[in-house]
């Protein structure tokens, strides 16, 4: 049950520091918004060359909860597509493999934004 | 003798030096307390996602089943503590910490969706989940888009 938990805790742990610094180190305008884009994008990009893989061998939940991971799944998915369908699986490779998270945040967000009101 | 060295030490800089260097030491300390934050909550968050993996793995799912199952509890985790307004709390300390993680993207969906819930169910809630999300799906599905793109021209 506790494999990998250390691991997890260090690659996450230096994931989310590398976010930090790109807020403390940029323009105000950088907002939260603009990190989260960054970083599926990064991930995408760095899973494509093969280079985040070995992030999620090493450190598990710590690759692939950061949102680095939703993008590292999203390539992975449309090289996947590619290589099974030809040019059509671009299109559809990536969100296939993301359609589990994609459709949770949907649902699970709008749920509870439904259910709870906002505070003061 | 006593009292010799209470002389207040003399000082080569001008208020306006002294203001320059206030200035340019002050924020250092910051980023690494940010930083440290930062890594613990993150760092945290990570492993819970990793013990949550680990069980759903020994329910007998697979490793990318189990890995995907997770994630989508760690949304779960992330929408509810952020309706309760628990998550925000733990925002001001985590910075990063709370908003890279898919906890912080759940959080990033409810929190406009709340805010704007009384101007309705559609353009309210349904429009304002998609305030941060919108962004991260069109730059990460194209993406994807141009990755399948390239590979496919390379092969």
């Amino acid at each position: 049950m506790f494999e990998m938990v250390v691991s997890a805790f260090l690659v996450g742990g230096v994931i989310c520091v590398l976010g930090q610094l790109l807020m403390d180190l940029t323009k105000p305008s950088f907002t939260p918004a603009h990190v989260l884009v960054t970083f599926v994008t990064g991930g995408a990009i760095l899973g494509a060359l093969g280079w985040y893989r070995p992030l999620v061998d090493i450190g598990g939940a710590g690759a692939t909860i950061p949102l680095s991971g939703f993008g590292y799944i999203l390539a992975k998915g449309a090289i996947e597509g590619v290589s099974q369908r030809g040019f059509i699986g671009a299109f559809s490779g990536g969100v296939e493999a993301a359609a589990v998270g994609i459709a949770a945040a949907v649902l699970f967000g709008y749920l509870v934004s439904v259910t709870f009101n906002p505070k003061g | 003798m006593p009292g010799q060295n209470l002389r207040p030490p003399t000082i080569a800089v001008t208020p306006q030096d002294y203001q320059d260097l206030t200035k340019k030491l002050t924020p250092k300390p910051t980023i690494v307390r940010n930083s440290f934050w930062a890594f613990m909550v993150g760092g945290a968050i990570c492993a819970l996602g990793q013990v949550i993996i680990n069980l759903f793995a020994a329910a007998g799912l697979g490793r990318q089943e189990a890995s995907t199952a997770a994630t989508a509890s760690m949304i779960l985790l992330g929408a509810l503590l952020t309706g309760i307004g628990v998550y925000d709390e733990i925002g001001k300390y985590a910075g990063a910490g709370s908003i890279v993680p898919v906890t912080g993207f759940a959080n990033s969906i409810v929190a406009p969706a709340l805010e704007f819930k009384r101007e309705g169910y559609v353009l309210g809630v349904g429009a304002r989940l998609f305030t941060v999300a919108g962004p991260v799906l069109v730059f990460g599905i194209s993406t994807s888009i141009v990755v399948g793109m390239v590979y496919y021209l390379w092969h």
